[in-house]
């Protein structure tokens, strides 16, 4: 008889594995506002159920914590309770023997720094400062558009109504189908039963679908106050729109001569076509936005000007500076930065990659774009530089695989050192340094060199896609605070110290999504408007299909399909597929209706207006 | 239409029907819990689930619309099973001390346990004490509380006010004052419709009987009670009278039985606050300059809460006449204790009123001018009725007698002052004599009673058209209260009332589990006044020789320092 056997994978085992997977979605699928000290207390019996039950921190100390936070929950807690908690915290931290312990106790720990004032709430009022949102998708929506709302509307085939609706928090709906970040899908409640709802697809399918431009609402009356919008983006748009609705005479100055910012200039037209960003633009044109083109402020007008001429004023210049690396050979001939080669791309003088070897340096979303541009562009072989690990890189992981699939390689853990050129002064190759994953720092792994030597990986273009900063020098002289160049602004999008001068978007965050450039508007909207000594409603008045009562059984998630690698390479056009209208209604079915369910029947699932 | 079949039977009813109203249209009963119609559709409870063909889930017949072919059994094993479950889970976080319960026989909670022969509970009992200061004059016991949030949705949906909130997750969710505030520092107006619409007995009025049946023994006070108009409408309904024994009369005799010598009527004083009242409108009216229009009523001490708290610029368009409440304390304590020849502070003045707002009115230092306190301990119409229980008063057997004199002589206007409308119209019709020297047809101005929460109405009086406005409800008042403030409603005269329906739905009043008896009360009310040999407030000859003996005139010096108050000065 052999001394080893091959142990069988036990059913009972298979159905803890099913558990923990159903446990894992249901997290990932967090509603938002819960109280942290409940779910520290929870997560600290999940903890201890999974204990072997050795040693005395983990098995008595993990227990006490919980029963000590049951404590607070009960409103009979108090501030030396508080005191015990994070004295038996750190205590099972410095002395548990494994993991499964002194994991669960920095929970703890880091719970209570995040949270003190839940935990300071329930001892001092018996209750908490936490506040239960209804819909998740809602709730991280950032412009909070009313996805259950328009799911349902499209879902009925009332794809104008639907657009409609979006508009009401949102003027980019046919951008925003093609290319926002759909932050309103992370905590989707349907992924507890199986996976997120692709709201998303379900928006672009409106838009694809609608009878036609579908008109504005009716402007306000004129209010007779100008607000001067500079800079024609998502989020000076987003501003200009609303404003424009409440009745305040809007002029966006726009220095390149069309509008559209980063999504005209920045994206490229196999992900955003000029056709739906255009209508989307018409629309907010049509409320009787005036626009003054290739108007650069700060030349041919300035800020002082606008201050004097408007009542108000709203910065929206975005972040459209490249960043430099600062490594040897960046300004040799072949060497440009992925924002400038995207620009000239779209502006139709397509630069010619025939026969030539690309690489792309950085992990984000923009070079991904270049890496898919070049290879568009006909290049022989295109390779993107990663110096930390493929799981790193900020790109949505889709963008990744789109752009191996069309051929590129992606090179993870090599830092760029320099670039070597020729004679000429024409680029010949990026030397890189391999580097190794290290430890975790604020969150992320970080790189650090490997004990390898330096490569060279030869190629005739290096385009840099390391990063934006803010073009606001100009505005700085004028007196508007900066910090590392961003714009700095009150969470109303005010300037402090400059009264009726707002900003919001990229110049404020740092580059970011095209959703967070127009919650900035939005916000800069209500914003202005108070001040303007207003507070006109924005509203869609539409009746919203009542929730069924029979909901859909787990099903799969329709993901949308992309044209075929071999033949989406070699042309500009959009690469996305829609949903077919079989898909959009079994998707549509899908939605949980967390705008009537749970808690949104009791507290309402919408705001009609804001 | 939609046709469906329920239990077997074949029921047809409009789109938009719920199954609950579909059922009851052929008499099968669903039982609910939280369900409070068009204010909390939460379907938080879950005990109307029925089955629904087809559908794996059982479904909450409260809040689930019916459709074509659908067939509901509302009485299977297994909805029989979820619910009685649903109700053990219930009774397993709420403390069973039934017997000691206010709401005793009283109690949605109590009646479905027994509908459902629950004779064990078979989860540990897990109730939360959460302190709550005594004083208050609402009273909140978490461990009775069933979180059904009726309150939240009465507070935020019909009084706009939000002053309760939902906190914490999970098995500690419970209901707080919004922000961990004491009750009288939130938005709350006393109002009492949260007390009104509590299933059970986790909000109730401070029970100030003790006190009363202290001073009842207490040879040295002269218990001195007056009777709120409205308490007359509604005394006899949880004392298991017809509303035909129900009558003003034989409330008189009952309250007479408890031992109270000075059995007297609010309606005396609420012609008091007319004759104050009016003289003040005629006086703002003439003086348009100088004085603020519209004027708005001030009685309603749930709305000048809200006033003070939401909209304080325009706390100066109250009226600054006292509520009849406090006229009727300030007379008793100056007017009638020299008659008696007695102190103020040896008359001990009770009042029985529909409100909880009004135990809070009656503690403001700032509204008593005649004594310490012009009234001593506010009543409810519940504690009444707990009272002439306590005493084992056969009330059906008494009987009839009248008030007491003198000031338990009102007017058919003063009765009217218990309905929403009531006090606009017990005005007009004094201002009418005041302007034209002459009285209107008592029912002149009918057009402003009705049961819209905003009504508008416009008449002339000799040369002078008045624009009125009677609302009812605090989320109306707030709807108006904007209109007013955005300049897109111009009135001369506003009635309030913070109770849907006025004082006849008053936080006070016997509570009946989703029914709003309001309508009827008020009914009840102008019935009274129909049949009142005074319909007029000046005419009230007690009303007359108070003036001629004592207070002068309307607005006279007097007047102004024993019935009249400054509301910016009252403590919140």
């Amino acid at each position: 008889m052999s001394r080893l056997r091959i142990t069988p994978w036990e059913n009972s085992q298979r159905t803890v594995d099913d558990l923990y997977a159903d446990m894992e979605r249901r997290i990932s699928a967090a509603p938002c506002g819960n109280c942290p000290v409940e779910l520290t207390s929870a997560f600290l019996k999940l903890c201890l159920a999974q204990s072997c039950g050795k040693c005395v921190p983990c098995r008595i100390g993990l227990d006490r914590l919980s029963a000590l936070l049951d404590q607070l929950l009960d409103g009979q807690g108090s501030q030396a309770d508080l005191d015990t908690i994070l004295r038996t915290a750190q205590s099972i931290v410095d002395s548990a023997d494994c993991a499964i312990g002194f994991e669960a106790a920095q929970m703890v720990l880091d719970g209570y720094v995040a949270f003190q004032d839940d935990y300071l709430a329930h001892v001092t009022q018996g209750s908490c400062t936490a506040n239960f949102k209804s819909v998740p998708c809602v709730e991280l929506c950032p412009a909070h558009v009313d996805v259950p709302g328009y799911i349902s509307l499209v879902g009925e085939e009332r794809y104008d109504d639907a657009i409609r609706l979006i508009r009401k928090d949102n003027p980019f709906p046919s951008v925003c189908g093609l290319v926002c970040e759909h932050p309103c899908e992370t905590h989707c409640r349907r992924t507890i039963v199986d996976s997120p709802l692709n709201i998303r697809g379900i928006k672009r399918f409106a838009v694809d679908h609608t009878s036609g431009p579908v008109p504005a609402p009716p402007r306000a009356k004129d209010t007779g106050k100008t607000v001067a919008i500079v800079g024609g983006g998502p989020s000076g748009l987003t501003a200009a729109y609303f404003l424009s609705l409440m009745g305040h005479k809007v002029t966006v100055f726009e220095r390149k001569p069309k509008l559209g910012g980063m999504l005209r200039y920045g994206i490229p037209s196999y992900r955003l076509p000029g056709s739906y960003l255009d209508w989307d633009i018409d629309n907010i044109l049509s409320t009787g936005v005036e626009v003054k083109l290739n108007c650069n402020v700060g030349s041919d007008v300035t800020m002082a000007q606008l201050r004097e001429e408007y009542d108000s004023l709203y910065l929206a210049i975005g972040a459209c500076l490249h960043k430099s690396l600062g490594i040897p050979g960046e300004e040799a001939e072949g060497v440009l930065s992925a924002i400038q080669l995207l620009d000239t791309t779209i502006r139709s003088v397509k630069p010619d990659f025939t026969g030539k070897d690309v690489v792309i340096v950085g992990g984000g979303n923009v070079a991904m774009d270049a890496t898919r541009t070049s290879v568009r562009l006909g290049a022989k072989s295109v390779k993107c530089v990663y110096r930390r690990r493929i799981s790193d890189m900020t790109a949505l992981p889709e963008e990744i695989e789109g752009a191996m699939a069309e051929g590129c390689e992606v090179l993870p853990l090599k830092a760029p050192v320099r670039i070597e050129t020729n004679e000429a002064g024409q680029v010949t190759g990026l030397v890189v340094q391999p580097q190794v994953i290290g430890e975790v720092r604020g969150g992320r792994p970080a790189p650090r060199k490997a004990d390898q030597p330096e490569e060279l990986i030869p190629c005739d273009v290096v385009l840099m896609a390391v990063g934006q900063v803010v073009d606001s020098k100009v505005f700085a002289q004028d007196g508007v605070p900066t910090k590392w160049d961003n714009i700095v602004t009150a969470d109303d999008g005010s300037i402090p110290g400059m009264d009726g001068v707002f900003s919001g978007g990229d110049c404020v965050s740092g580059p970011a999504t095209v959703i967070l450039a127009i919650e900035a508007g939005k916000v800069a909207a209500a914003s202005i408007d108070e001040y303007l000594g207003f507070h006109t409603d924005i509203s869609a008045n539409l009746e919203i299909p009542p929730a069924p009562f029979r909901l859909k059984g787990a099903t799969g998630r329709v993901d949308l399909t992309e044209r075929e690698a071999s033949w989406r390479k070699n042309d500009f056009e959009l690469m996305e597929n829609c949903m077919s209208e079989q898909e959009m209604a079994q998707e549509c079915s899908r939605c949980l209706r967390c705008d009537h369910y749970g808690h949104a029947g009791f507290k309402g699932g919408r705001l009609a207006k804001w | 239409m939609v046709t469906l079949t329920i239990d077997n039977r074949t029921v047809t009813v409009p789109a938009g029907t719920t199954i609950l109203d579909a059922a009851a249209a052929v008499d099968i009963h669903i039982p609910t819990l939280c369900y409070l119609r068009e204010i909390n559709e939460v379907a938080s409870c879950r005990i109307c689930a029925v089955e629904v063909e087809g559908v794996d889930k059982l479904a909450t017949a409260c809040n689930t619309l019916v459709e074509d072919g659908m067939v509901v059994h509302t009485n299977t094993q297994r909805v029989r099973v979820t619910r009685k479950t649903n109700v053990e889970l219930i009774l397993s976080q709420h403390v069973d001390h039934c017997v000691t319960c206010v709401r005793s026989g009283n109690c949605s909670l109590q009646a479905l346990s027994k509908a459902m022969n629950i004779q064990h509970v078979p989860f540990r009992n897990e109730a939360t004490e959460r302190p709550w200061d005594p004083t208050l004059p609402i009273l909140r016991d978490s461990s009775k509380c069933i979180k059904c949030l009726r309150c939240v949705s009465v507070c935020d949906r019909v009084q706009s006010l939000g002053a309760w909130e939902v906190t914490g997750s999970g098995a500690h969710t419970t209901v707080r004052i919004h922000g961990g505030l004491r009750m009288n520092e939130a938005n709350c107006a006393l109002c009492g419709q949260c007390v009104v619409h509590c299933p059970v007995g986790a909000l109730r009025e401070r029970d100030d009987t003790e006190t009363v049946f202290d001073a009842l023994s207490d040879p040295t006070k002269e218990v001195v009670f007056q009777i709120a108009p409205a308490v007359r409408a509604a005394w006899g309904e949880s004392l298991g009278l017809k509303p035909a024994q129900a009558t003003e009369k034989r409330l008189a005799a009952a309250v007479r039985a408890l031992g109270v010598r000075h059995v007297f009527d609010t309606t005396f004083s609420a012609d008091l606050t007319i004759m104050e009242e009016s003289s003040e409108f005629v006086a703002r009216m003439t003086h348009p300059q100088e004085s603020k229009l519209p004027q708005f009523t001030s009685c309603c001490p749930g709305w000048v809460r809200f006033v003070r708290k939401e909209y304080p610029e325009m706390t100066g368009h109250l009226s600054t006449a006292k509520s009849p409440q406090q006229m009727f304390g300030a007379i008793a304590k100056s007017y009638y204790a020299q008659q008696l020849g007695k102190e103020p502070k040896d008359i001990f003045c009770v009042s029985v009123m529909p409100c909880t707002a009004k135990k809070y009115e009656a503690a403001i230092p700032q509204v008593s001018d005649a004594a310490d306190r012009d009234v001593d301990v506010v009543l409810t119409t519940r504690e009444l009725d707990r009272m002439l229980q306590a005493m084992q008063i056969n009330v059906a057997a008494l009987p009839e007698e009248d008030f007491d004199s003198p000031l338990g002589r009102g007017s058919g206007a003063g009765v009217i002052f218990g309905v929403t409308g009531g006090v606009m119209e017990a005005a007009l019709r004094t201002a009418y004599w005041k302007l034209t020297g002459a009285n209107p047809p008592a029912d002149a101005f009918q057009e402003i009673r009705g049961q819209k929460p905003w009504r508008e109405a416009s008449f002339t009086i000799g040369q002078t058209k008045l624009r009125l406005a009677v609302v009812s409800g605090l989320a109306s008042a707030r709807q108006l209260m904007d209109t007013l403030r955005a300049g897109q409603a111009d009135y001369d005269f506003v009635e309030v009332m913070a109770c849907p329906g006025g004082c006849s739905g008053g936080g006070g009043q016997p509570i009946h589990d989703g029914q709003d008896l309001s309508a009827d009360r008020g009914s009840h009310l102008y019935q009274l006044d129909a049949e009142s040999p005074i319909r007029f407030s000046h005419e009230n000859p007690t009303i007359q020789a108070l003036y001629r003996d004592y207070l002068e005139a309307p607005l006279s010096e007097k007047a102004h320092h024993l019935l009249h108050t400054d509301q910016r000065e009252w403590t919140l």
